[in-house]
């Protein structure tokens, strides 16, 4: 590696302009001409709506226009899709309900649109709004996923009786009930995932232009996959064809998933924009992040685990409801299905498993991926079990996780996914030593005479990234194929353009992929950047998510790059009259091995252009292109190893060492892998501990602000004590795995498994708030 | 927000004739709950009326038994000011757990007690303390000035300019935070006066807000310490109660809050 090349610990690029204030960002883009879009939201979860009258509103000062549902309708503006198609186990396809951008007749959950004002200015549109009179008759709703599934619940969608979308199983029943009935013994464990607000720091803001002389549209958006927006725009919406709409995704303040989708807003703008004849501006607000941004999780599980007299596990049993909110979200069914229900044979060799999940609509915001996305609802299943299951069998947690451990690869478990490589034993040695886990017991007895409960929980996470092999995902029902493209532009000077379907929005990618540039031809990062997010410049993406854009984007990079440098080698070689396969690539110079002719990697690509002696037969210029499609998933895992305390008292917990060891395979930067696992476990801390989206019966929401919806600051965590043991990843070149999520997946558990210990009670549910850690304790 | 009139008021005297003058007009200290309430339309004065730039109205002094803290003060300021630190260091530990260091640097005492939130710090320390509250018609004490959920004895368009706290023998303060909103979940002041009265102020606790807590006042009287309070029972009727406490939760931090009070002040 160079100083700036793979393994370096380089700053990052892109800091200079946000610590500076200098980002670009959606809402700082201003249009000529441009109006602002308010949208007028029920109040109600589950509601008729019977009248819009904004012909007051229309008489206000700036007003444009009061757009509503029915006026999509006519315009015969598609509904919002789900991208993924699950079946039943019935063999019938899952049940949706139409989800119209604006409810022409129904709405559903509050926060839900009915309506849109277009003005002259933000404030003046908040004026017309408040104008507008809707009059609505209430129905009964539900927002508990218990209740919506009993009969006599209120019901959602025509289409889907007793409020269910699908019942799906996976793996093979007949082997897990033939396993239980043999088991010496079984672990049993009701969980609750905890429904979760993402809370990007920038809120999702829009805004579109469409030029009535070309009838083609622009859309400024806050995505992680501008293509895909793009995409199901045009395919689904009847906006306008992809060659009529450019999406821009600029700077983007983080997503966590929630920016992957398709929403509402940005499809109205865009109408809207033709409507009106001008540019229209949408940014949203806190309180409509919280009513209208997708939420995370929301799961309820029973499980039952059959082990040996070995203590080896046997087989699994799985029962999950998973709460979908009003509306199918773009991906959303794919998550407690295939990105969940894949992943539950966890670390270890369990030979049969059945799980069976449940989708229910309720009167609550839509669900969809959350960073993680169904690896945290199941590593934190399975990681609660192993911690119960010790305990009922009174053996070492660590110790029964290796007794369970697959040290074999490639692993096939029963459900779907191969593991290509791994050293499990490796991660938890790392942790208990970075821990001390073996003096752990002295430290518990210290703790106990000053008044404290001290506890220790271990989670031995697993996910799968790099999403995803096209062909593998495409017979599981999703809509899309999951490769990237990478476009690598040399300029005559020398410098470099990489293209990428990879969109960063808080990942660092500026830097990271630069790296992987200066790695191979030994130039400084600063001769190159990096393009991305915007669908006239790069051909074609399918964007950030999944932990992919390493594993994934960086490998399609690689792919052109050595493409180009083949080309470049050619060159070289015709000019300093030698033999292609003699030339080498080292510090910015094509080198004849062995010798002293060299000739600077700026004359090759200067020669590229002005094509004056090129070899014969060859196109001018340096520049080539490559689509990746990964092989497998990507398998990154690690062990958790949390110590904290419980003031008996109060019921608050306070860390004491927080040690991660993770296997992602190559980092490229250890300190960007360092800040993507801190901000993971802050997040998987917060559930843990803190976050928690709650309605009330009727379907109001109660934490739909920050005075309610406790988001982890700085100082709700320890510092984190991190760790890598690698195996590289033998699906891509790079030998990556990806570090996105892998702290969101496995952090949770480790702090509740870590709390119960210090209670010594096992039913506890997350978020472990002092009040519900306090009356745990307390309970008879 | 809704279209709103700023004024700056240079002296107590001309934010008194400037709300005089108008409609529907909201005086502003360092804006904390104001502000955002007007951002999100459910306060729409006509004028806004800014206090904190009176320079009379800000400063921390000491003078023999008192402890006079000027009404647009920032926390920050009584965090660290040593004359606060001096006299009744559990004020000044309470003013550095308010919110967070925004809230701090902007939130001010008279606009804390002015609004009156029922989880809002310093109303425990101006009851337990004994504290007058000063305006710029009358002197009001902490007793009579509270009255409920966000209701104070401020009549229309009256001005807090200060409020005097007789330095305590002992004083502690702890409080439980709020996990997101970083008021007190429940915290307790506990204070010994010079004169040996024994007062106990509990916030964040009570339905009808800021509260004296005689059952523990009554332990304390017979014997200061925290062991004391053990057998202290605090009903959880009347308690608030939400997701983030119940009222037996709430109960339990009365009692738990205050023996770290009582050990805090030693």
């Amino acid at each position: 590696m160079g100083v700036e090349g793979i393994g370096a610990r380089v700053v990052r690029k892109e800091d200079k302009r946000f610590i500076t204030g200098k980002g670009r960002y959606v809402d700082d883009i201003k249009l000529t001409g441009m109006t602002h879009a308010h949208f007028i939201r029920s109040p109600h979860a589950h509601a008729k709506v019977k009248k819009i009258d904004s012909s007051a509103a229309l008489k206000m000062p700036g007003v444009v226009a009061v757009l509503t549902g029915q006026q999509l309708v006519d315009d015969k503006v598609g509904n919002l899709i789900c991208g993924w198609a699950i079946t039943s186990k019935d063999g019938s396809p899952m049940k949706m309900g139409a989800w119209p951008a604006m409810a022409p007749e129904t709405v559903r959950f509050v926060g839900q649109a009915v309506a849109v004002v277009i003005a002259d200015s933000k404030n003046l549109a908040r004026d017309a709004a408040e104008a507008v009179v809707v009059d609505y008759e209430e129905l009964p709703a539900v927002a508990d996923m218990q209740a919506a599934i009993k009969a006599g619940a209120p019901q959602l969608h025509p289409e889907a009786p007793g409020n269910q979308v699908y019942d799906w199983v996976i793996g093979d029943e007949g082997a897990t009930d033939a396993a239980f009935a043999k088991a010496a013994n079984v672990v049993k464990l009701d969980v609750t995932n905890n429904r979760l607000a993402p809370n990007a720091m920038e809120p999702r803001a829009a805004i579109a232009d469409y030029d009535a002389a070309e009838e083609h549209f622009t859309l400024y958006t806050t995505s992680q996959n501008p293509h895909v927006a793009r995409l199901v725009l045009s395919a689904f919406y009847n906006i306008a064809p992809e060659h009529k709409l450019r999406v821009i995704a600029p700077d983007v303040g983080g997503g966590f998933g929630s920016k992957i989708f398709i929403y509402p807003e940005e499809m109205v703008a865009l109408w809207a924009s033709k409507k009106v004849g001008r540019p229209v501006k949408w940014t949203g607000d806190r309180t409509e992040a919280f009513l209208t941004d997708a939420h995370g999780r929301d799961h309820v599980t029973h499980a039952e685990m059959a082990f040996d007299a070995n203590n080896k596990i046997t087989g699994l049993k799985v029962k999950t409801y998973a709460n979908f909110g009003a509306y199918m979200s773009l991906f959303s069914s794919s998550v407690p299905t295939y990105l969940y229900a894949t992943l539950l044979s966890g670390q270890y060799n369990i030979p049969a498993i059945h799980a069976e999940v449940i989708g229910v609509y309720t009167n609550t915001t839509p669900v969809d991926a959350y960073r993680g996305a169904g690896r945290p609802e199941a590593s934190y299943l399975i990681e609660r079990l192993m911690e119960t299951a010790a305990r009922q069998l009174k053996v070492d947690p660590a110790q029964l996780r290796r007794t369970n451990f697959i040290t074999q690869f490639p692993h096939q478990t029963p459900v779907i996914m191969a593991y290509d490589t791994g050293d499990f034993n490796a991660s938890l040695d790392a942790a208990m030593k970075a821990i001390d886990y073996a003096g752990f017991a002295a430290r518990k007895a210290q703790a106990k005479s000053q008044g404290k409960l001290r506890g220790i929980g271990v989670s031995c996470y697993i996910e799968a990234c790099g999403i995803a092999p096209s062909k593998a995902v495409g017979s599981l029902g999703a809509g899309v194929g999951l490769w990237e493209s990478a476009e690598v532009r040399v300029n005559p000077v020398g410098t470099i353009e990489i293209l990428t379907g990879s969109h960063s929005h808080g990942q660092g990618h500026e830097t990271t992929f630069c790296q992987l540039v200066a790695d191979r031809l030994g130039v400084p990062i600063s001769q190159v950047s990096i393009v991305h997010g915007d669908t006239d410049k790069v051909q074609f993406g399918m964007g950030t998510y999944g932990s992919r854009s390493a594993a994934v984007g960086l490998t399609a990079i690689l792919k052109a790059m050595e493409k180009m440098e083949s080309k470049a080698k050619k060159i070289a070689a015709h000019a300093l009259e030698a033999s292609e396969a003699d030339i080498v690539i080292e510090n910015g110079e094509f080198k004849v091995t062995g010798t002293d002719k060299a000739i600077a990697f700026p004359m090759v690509a200067l020669a590229a252009y002005t094509a004056h002696n090129l070899p014969e037969g060859m196109e001018p210029g340096l520049k080539e292109s490559a689509f990746y499609d990964p092989t497998n998933f990507t398998f990154p895992a690690g062990a958790y190893i949390c110590e904290l305390e419980v003031d008996p008292g109060t019921g608050k917990t306070s860390f004491v060492n927080f040690v991660a060891a993770d296997d992602f395979g190559r980092l490229i930067n250890p300190m960007i892998v360092e800040g993507q696992v801190h901000g993971g476990l802050a997040q998987g801390i917060g559930q843990a501990l803190l976050e928690h989206a709650i309605y009330d019966a009727n379907g109001q929401p109660v934490t739909a602000s920050f005075m309610d919806y406790s988001m982890p600051r700085a100082d709700d965590l320890p510092s984190f004590n991190l760790s890598h043991t690698t195996t590289l990843c033998p699906g891509n070149p790079l030998g990556i795995k990806g570090c996105g999520e892998a702290g969101a997946i496995g952090a949770s558990a480790a702090v509740i498994n870590a709390i119960t210990d210090a209670i010594g009670k096992n039913d506890l549910e997350m978020p472990a708030t002092p009040d519900r850690v306090w009356r745990t304790i307390h309970a008879a | 927000m809704y279209q709103t009139t700023y004024h700056r008021a240079s002296s107590v005297d001309e934010a008194a004739s400037l709300f005089g003058k108008s409609s529907e007009a909201k005086f502003l200290a360092g804006g904390q709950t104001l502000l955002p309430v007007m951002k999100q339309r459910l306060a729409g004065p006509s004028d806004v009326i800014d206090l904190s730039k009176i320079k009379d109205m800000i400063g921390v002094e000491a003078a023999g038994d008192t402890l006079t803290i000027k009404a647009a003060t920032p926390h920050y300021d009584v965090a660290t000011s040593d004359a606060a630190k001096k006299a009744i260091p559990a004020l000044a530990y309470l003013a550095s757990l308010i919110g967070d260091p925004a809230v701090r640097y902007r939130g001010t005492i008279g606009g804390s007690i002015a609004n009156n939130d029922p989880a809002a710090d310093y109303p425990a320390a101006l009851l337990a303390l004994g504290a007058t509250v000063k305006t710029n018609k009358r002197s009001i004490p902490a007793e009579d000035f509270f009255q409920g959920l966000f209701t104070t004895a401020l009549e229309d368009g009256e001005i807090i300019t200060a409020v005097s706290f007789p330095v305590p023998a002992k004083a502690g303060y702890a409080k439980m935070r709020h996990p997101a909103s970083r008021f007190a979940l429940t915290a307790v002041f506990v204070a010994q006066t010079k004169s040996g009265e024994i007062r106990v102020a509990a916030t964040g606790a009570s339905q009808s807000g800021v509260m004296r807590v005689g059952a523990i006042e009554a332990a304390l009287k017979a014997n200061w310490s925290p062991s004391a309070i053990d057998s202290v029972s605090i009903p959880a009727s009347g308690l608030l109660s939400d997701i983030h406490g119940t009222s037996e939760y709430r109960a339990n931090l009365v009692k738990v809050m205050a023996q770290r009070a009582v050990a805090a002040a030693g």
